[in-house]
């Protein structure tokens, strides 16, 4: 109420610039972040490492992946900023480096896991009855085994490369994006424009792909980016119990493997800088996730 | 119930068959295909019971899996059951031990955090979450070792006492590890309580309470917290499942011999009967945590019971 008597009050300029908010206050993504601060820092720290991987070779000091015996174990020193490993390559380039199979493996197995699941999802809304019924009882199996278990048991199957890797920590995304879109979908097949569509003649794969897709790319952008914090974990994961990208790549899980447990207690630093690269990446995305959905799903807005 | 797990263990039986990688030759030693050796592949191949068609071996298995009967372990031509049984009460002892402790931190974080909402007390209850939700469970656990080792001279225990035996021991040995897998359990609990006491404190019957002139705390945790706990349940009943992807790992760095660090050790091994058996426990456990919590629903919720 205070505010409307003000802006009766209010001359006519003023007026005009206290409803509209000015063009750079009405960009979405500045909008962003000022509303969601933690968000936009996670965003920027998952942009961060996005650019550290892509930008790899530039930034790191060393080859990451030269053996050198004069420097084994050293700590972080002018040359080599976070020390050298125990076979004396350089942990600051390796970290480097690893961002890049990190970002690449978490991204593309979250991309294509939920990309499946939300056609799987889509099909099982929209047709509904015999499909809707086997392909959710699939996913109600694959909901009890455990996901890293999953993951380990399609590398092992697979054998360890770096597609299989992505392939282990996609399949297990699959049941959760499927319950999430089927569930968007479902609400959005009784309403007025689908409808429509229908009455004016549309083939189905019409309805579905123009009509409903369109309506359920918000909820689909929030599991991708809920997931992809989940991913990278997985990747850590899997790499630490030696079932991921195989050496020598640089990742940070196989950084940390027990392998390197006796150096770690006289060489700290082995053990501490990769587990603050997995954490921070993870949390960028966990921030920008949590930011994204509280945005864009209006049931969660205000909490 | 019965037809998930039927699906899910064919899903175990398709995958561990149907998928690239020959049994027989790892055995052997990979790689050798020589003349003589064929021989010894088929031997193997027989021994295993490989050379049989896949529905005869199908059901073969879960004939056995029925009567607790997985086969002997490729690795170590013991009965799977028998390594089952010494494994499984420490893995159970561990799990229990997790839960209670996530349960223990989650609902008076999340509660705190949302009748506080946006002040300190919230923003540092975020922030446990955030850390619980990012920071690897195998990173915390080597850290929580190397402090160990380097102030209190622990060494990772060999064999864990079992809890009726020495109760004291066993905490001593399970306590840290217990702690690093509750901890995600609790940040994941925590942030649904507070989100689910957030949505309750708005509706009318809380309004209704107040209204009445009940005390704060009791408008928060009798009827406030009690409305918001059932989404908290749910959401442990399924994270209980991540909580064995986490047992898996943490059993592994700190050499505990329970049935997580027994499927790592299966995996590297291709002891393919132990992998199917161990998925097979996971998928049953899975599907009684599910009853259970529809059980617990029906307790805490009185609509539930008389639908």
């Amino acid at each position: 109420m205070a505010r409307m008597t003000n802006i009766e009050i209010a001359s006519p300029e003023r007026l005009a610039s206290s409803v509209r908010p000015s063009a750079v206050l009405r960009n979405p993504l500045v909008r962003f972040c000022i509303r969601k601060p933690l968000g936009a820092i996670g965003a920027v720290v998952l942009g961060l490492f996005v650019v550290m991987a892509v930008l790899a070779p530039t930034i790191a000091t060393h080859d990451p992946d030269l053996n050198n015996y004069r420097t084994r174990v050293k700590p972080p020193s002018v040359q080599n900023w976070f020390g050298t490993d125990n076979f004396g390559r350089d942990m600051y380039s390796r970290v480097v480096y690893g961002a890049r199979i990190s970002m690449y493996v978490g991204i593309l197995a979250t991309l294509l896991g939920t990309s499946l699941g939300a056609f799987v999802g889509l099909l099982s809304g929209f047709f509904g009855g015999r499909i809707d019924q086997l392909l959710q009882r699939f996913a109600d199996m694959m909901f009890t085994i455990p996901g890293l278990v999953l993951a380990m048991a399609i590398v092992t199957m697979l054998g360890p490369s770096l597609i299989n890797v992505i392939i282990a920590i996609a399949i297990p995304r699959l049941p959760n994006t499927n319950r999430v879109i089927r569930a968007a979908v479902l609400a959005a097949k009784n309403s007025l424009y689908v409808e429509a569509a229908r009455a004016i003649g549309c083939r189905s794969w019409r309805v579905m792909l123009r009509h409903l897709l369109p309506n359920v790319t918000a909820p689909y952008i929030v599991v991708v980016t809920a997931n992809l914090g989940g991913a990278i974990l997985i990747e850590a994961s899997l790499s630490f119990l030696g079932l991921g990208v195989p050496p020598p790549a640089p990742s940070w899980g196989r950084m940390l493997s027990l392998e390197g447990m006796r150096y770690f207690e006289t060489a700290p630093w082995m053990a501490i800088i990769p587990g603050v690269f997995i954490s921070a990446a993870v949390f960028g995305a966990n921030l920008f996730g949590d930011a994204l959905r509280d945005v864009l799903d209006p049931k969660l807005r205000g909490r | 119930m019965i037809p998930t797990l039927l699906g899910a263990f064919t899903l175990i039986f398709i995958l561990m068959r149907l998928l690239p990688g020959d049994v027989a030759l790892y055995i052997l030693g990979s790689g050798e295909s020589s003349e003589i050796n064929k021989q010894a592949l088929e031997q193997i191949r027989k021994d295993l019971g490989l050379d049989q068609p896949l529905s005869v071996q199908y059901v073969q298995w879960l004939w056995g899996a029925v009567q607790l009967d997985f086969g002997n372990s490729y690795w170590t031509r013991q009965p799977v059951v028998d390594e089952l049984k010494r494994r499984y009460p420490i893995t159970a002892n561990l799990a229990v031990m997790s839960l209670l402790i996530g349960t223990c931190i989650a609902i008076p974080i999340g509660l705190l955090s949302a009748i506080r909402q946006d002040t300190l007390m919230d923003y540092a209850a975020r922030v446990f979450v955030i850390g619980g939700l990012s920071i690897p469970n195998f990173w915390l656990a080597i850290l929580v070792i190397l402090g160990l080792v380097r102030y209190f001279q622990w060494l990772p225990p060999l064999n864990v006492a079992p809890f009726w035996v020495d109760p004291l021991l066993n905490l001593q040995q399970l306590i840290f590890p217990a702690l690093i897998t509750g901890y995600r359990l609790s940040a994941i609990g925590a942030r649904m309580t507070r989100s689910s006491v957030l949505e309750v404190l708005r509706d009318d019957f809380v309004r209704t309470a107040r209204a009445k002139g009940l005390r704060e705390s009791a408008v928060v945790i009798r009827h406030a917290l009690r409305n918001a706990l059932l989404p908290v349940i749910t959401i442990i009943g399924v994270e209980l499942l991540t909580l064995f992807g986490g047992l898996v790992v943490i059993e592994t760095v700190f050499t505990i011999p329970g049935i997580g660090r027994f499927l790592v050790d299966a995996i590297t091994h291709r002891d393919y009967p132990s992998i199917q058996a161990l998925i097979f426990v996971f998928a049953v456990f899975v599907v009684l945590v599910n009853l259970l919590v529809d059980l617990i629903y029906a307790v805490l919720d009185p609509r539930v019971r008389y639908a």
